[in-house]
């Protein structure tokens, strides 16, 4: 569904992200991680339109967005969510959901209705009269994830929707995402912290200053001496096999 | 087309004017580059300065050039005091609100002006206001010459003042880096003030040096502040050598405007090059990429 | 009880003109007028946080279209005021598309805005089309089908027909989807961006929207004074008069323009006649306008959403 080819974006003389390519197929929930100023999110912003990519390709449903405009990309289908939190502040939930929701329609009624479902499905509708500005970090982040929700994506890119959250906020959003992809959105996530994504995603990709280093199921990642490497430093894997 | 001589004393004029443009458009870039606000009342307080030393002459007979110290002394009072009392208070955010709590600042100093000193132009009459120096085709006023010459020496002092002084050091530490100068132990709100003091004292300076040969009204700041973000602007928002060669331009472009499409069409120059630059190379000329 | 009260004061303003003499009706007047225009910075101002300090560009455009189509080539100023409206928000479509095509964001486009009022007020300072700094005069004919009036009454009920359009106009903001997405690209941009809006063309479209309500309050201010001029068309004291209104009465809500503008007005009202209590000032005019620099420090730094925002916290 999704289709990354040898992608390339530099800022100034630094390349975030160096030709690194990746797949997703429909239905999937697919894991892409890496240690800190790993190009992950400069990668996200590439796919989302954000960035315009220097070098390389962008497939999504066999047409090549490369290039486009984030409400372009967001019509084709995909959208994406921010690490750092950006709710409307001084509006409500119910109206921050609304703005997705009206992706889809232009009348109010219908955006409303659409919105609160989204809450629903979050399990946010307890605080759908609350302000943006007033929400806890777990509460931005399903914020976050209700409004890319309400635009109704066939894809959709969550970038590091647990970092913050405590063990049991974790496991309540891992429930929501499983959910997400039973409804039929195909998920594509970053997580920094390894052991997150592997309850949830089905194959991982790991991305070292800006090149992907590795790709596979969760278990055969963590056993792969390269990303121990990126993650604890040179020498380690040797350490930890000894 | 005109004769080259006055196209050349037209340069000259544009030049005397734009050592002034110069001084002015400093203190803006310093405030800029400093705390990264738009100063929206650098215009008004320039007005209120030049009122400073137009009372000053005609209730004390004290000469503009004279009553440079103290007023540039004054004007920076004002400004750290009003960075510490309104601006530096509420000055984080969005950029947008600290440009209208400065606009609010100006609303208040132009129509405080019209409230207590009335709409009437005020001019002051020096000595020597009439006297001349010939310089090939090109007549230039005595206190014009002796004003650009002022502000260049009072920038090259400022420069040096940031560049040897402890706290002008510590004014570059804070513009480039305001963490990392927290961190090893500067007051950054003190420089802050004390930036923004400095950014007022030029205007004083440049009442001063403005007063013998130009006018004042409470109107005053408005015609200011579009040649002072003009300047800043095209030099680049932050640099100091971009505000230098920027006022020259100025001035230049003021000057020659004025003789090439008259009195009033002259002064479209000075908006359009504000527009231009903004639109098709926001950086300026010198200022470093976004 | 809400309706209620919205019905009575409509009431209010209806049968006002009837019950108080000529000088209070025209200051009705003014403050329905300057609620409109007010309205007009508070739809790309307030509702879409795109801050202008330029907005009598729209105003002088609008003011003096009609004006020229009148007078040079004798149109129905009846005629010739869509007409300027249209013009208004062809000028709000060109600066914006400018504007937001190279990306100036925040007080960058606040002071673009300032100098494009500052190049039409040169423009029409010089050109032989504008009659230069003379300005152009209307030549008074008290007649309603010339979009002049014998009495204030006629221009008191314009003003509130002007004031109740633009109201609806920032009511069906509240409730559309439009008005949702300046409200996203207010509060948001990149966040607006990610969930599908088209912030550059939702941008150009809401200053079209304000360009021409702005320029429509243009020409009913010609038709009403019979004059203007560069300054009183482009100067910046319009575009800080809008701005005041909106700010102090509460940006992006319905009614912030009006209650500012009622606050403003009152304000100058009672200024100019106290004169009489100050012999010591030379003018005492300007007043008012120090007090509301004041207030929008004061706004901007404590209360961001207006006054308005302090009977709702009350109600909340």
């Amino acid at each position: 569904m999704l289709e990354v080819r040898e992608l390339s974006k530099a800022f100034g003389g630094l390349k975030a992200v160096d030709k690194a390519s990746l797949d997703v197929a429909e239905g999937e929930i697919v894991g892409l991680i890496g240690p800190n100023g790993a190009g992950k999110t400069t990668l996200f912003a590439a796919i989302a339109g954000f960035h315009t990519p220097d070098s390389g390709r962008i497939a999504f449903a066999g047409h090549d967005i490369t290039g486009l405009a984030p409400h372009q990309v967001c019509a084709a289908g995909m959208v994406r969510t921010f690490q750092i939190t950006q709710p409307f502040a001084r509006i409500s939930v119910r109206e921050n959901i609304m703005v997705g929701a009206y992706f889809r329609t232009a009348d109010r009624r219908e955006a409303m209705h659409l919105a609160e479902a989204v809450a629903a499905r979050v399990g946010m509708t307890s605080q759908l009269d609350r302000q943006g500005s007033d929400l806890t970090v777990a509460g931005r982040k399903r914020l976050e994830l209700a409004r890319a929700l309400a635009t109704r994506p066939r894809l959709l890119l969550l970038d590091e929707v647990m970092a913050g959250l405590n063990p049991t906020e974790i496991a309540e959003i891992v429930e929501v995402i499983r959910e997400i992809r039973t409804a039929g959105v195909t998920i594509l996530l970053i997580e920094h912290v390894m052991q997150a994504v592997t309850s949830l995603a089905e194959r991982v990709y790991v991305l070292n200053q800006g090149r992907m280093i590795a790709e596979g199921t969760p278990a055969a990642i963590a056993e792969n001496p390269e990303v121990v490497e990126a993650y604890l430093g040179h020498g380690a894997a040797k350490v930890l096999r000894a | 087309m005109l004769d080259p001589q006055i196209i050349l004393a037209g340069v000259l004029n544009g030049l005397l004017a734009g050592g002034i443009y110069v001084l002015v458009a400093v203190g803006l870039t310093l405030i800029y580059g400093v705390l990264h606000i738009i100063n929206f009342a650098h215009g008004s307080l320039l007005m209120l300065a030049m009122y400073a030393v137009f009372f000053l002459w005609k209730l004390s007979g004290v000469d503009p050039y004279v009553a440079l110290p103290i007023v540039t002394a004054g004007a920076f009072a004002i400004g750290f005091v009003l960075y510490r009392g309104v601006i530096g208070r509420w000055s984080h955010g969005k950029d947008e609100n600290i440009l209208l709590i400065t606009l609010g600042v100006s609303i208040i100093a132009d129509n405080g002006a019209l409230l207590f000193f009335g709409g009437d132009t005020e001019t002051i009459d020096v000595p020597y206001a009439g006297k001349i120096i010939e310089l090939g085709a090109a007549f230039l006023p005595l206190p014009k010459v002796i004003s650009c010459a002022a502000a260049i020496a009072i920038c090259l002092g400022l420069g040096l003042f940031m560049a040897r002084s402890d706290t002008g050091k510590a004014i570059r530490a804070v513009a480039k880096e305001r963490q990392g100068a927290r961190l090893v132990g500067i007051d950054v709100e003190h420089i802050f003030a004390v930036s923004y003091g400095i950014g007022i004292a030029c205007l004083g300076a440049a009442a001063c040096l403005l007063m013998p040969t130009f006018y004042v009204t409470p109107q005053s700041g408005y015609a200011f502040v579009l040649v002072a973000f003009t300047t800043v602007v095209l030099g680049g928002m932050g640099s100091f050598v971009g505000a230098a060669v920027g006022g020259f331009l100025i001035g230049i472009t003021e000057s020659i405007g004025g003789l090439l499409l008259g009195e009033q069409l002259g002064q479209i120059g000075i908006s359009l090059i504000f527009i231009l630059i903004l639109l098709l190379r926001p950086t300026g000329l010198f200022g470093a990429r976004a | 009880m809400r309706n209620a009260a919205l019905a009575a004061a409509l009431l209010a303003a209806l049968v006002y003109p009837l019950l108080v003499p000529n000088y209070l009706i025209t200051v009705g007047m003014l403050m329905f007028f300057t609620a409109f225009i007010g309205q007009s910075w508070n739809v790309s101002g307030g509702f879409a946080g795109q801050t202008s300090f330029g907005h009598a560009v729209f105003f002088g455009v609008g003011a003096y279209t009609s004006t020229i189509l009148h007078v040079s080539y004798g149109w129905n100023p009846w005629l010739a005021w869509p007409v300027a409206t249209a013009m208004g928000g062809l000028v709000g479509a060109g600066i914006a598309f400018l504007s937001f095509r190279a990306g100036l964001r925040g007080s960058y486009f606040a002071l673009i805005t300032l100098a494009f009022a500052e190049v039409f007020r040169i423009v029409a300072n010089s050109a032989g089309f504008t009659r230069g700094g003379l300005g152009m005069l209307i030549k008074a004919d008290s007649r309603f089908e010339n979009f002049q009036f014998a009495t204030p009454i006629a221009p008191y009920y314009l003003a509130l027909a002007l004031c109740l359009v633009s109201l609806a106009i920032a009511w069906w903001l509240t409730r559309s989807r439009f008005g949702a997405r300046l409200v996203a690209i207010r509060e948001n941009e990149d966040a607006a961006r990610a969930l599908g809006i088209d912030v550059f063309a939702e941008k150009v479209k809401v200053l079209t929207l304000s360009g021409a309500m702005c320029a429509a309050g243009g020409t009913f201010y010609a038709q009403k004074y019979l004059y203007i001029d560069p300054s009183i068309a482009f100067g910046i004291d319009k575009s800080v008069e809008m701005l005041l209104v909106t700010m102090v009465g509460g940006a992006g809500t319905i009614f912030g323009p009006l209650i500012g503008s009622i606050a403003l007005t009152t304000i100058n009202e009672l200024t100019r006649n106290a004169a009489s209590v100050f012999p010591a000032l030379k003018n005492v005019q300007p007043l008012s306008l120090v007090v509301y620099g004041a207030m929008l420090i004061l706004i901007v730094a404590r209360l961001p959403d207006g006054f308005a925002s302090l009977l709702k916290r009350r109600h909340a």
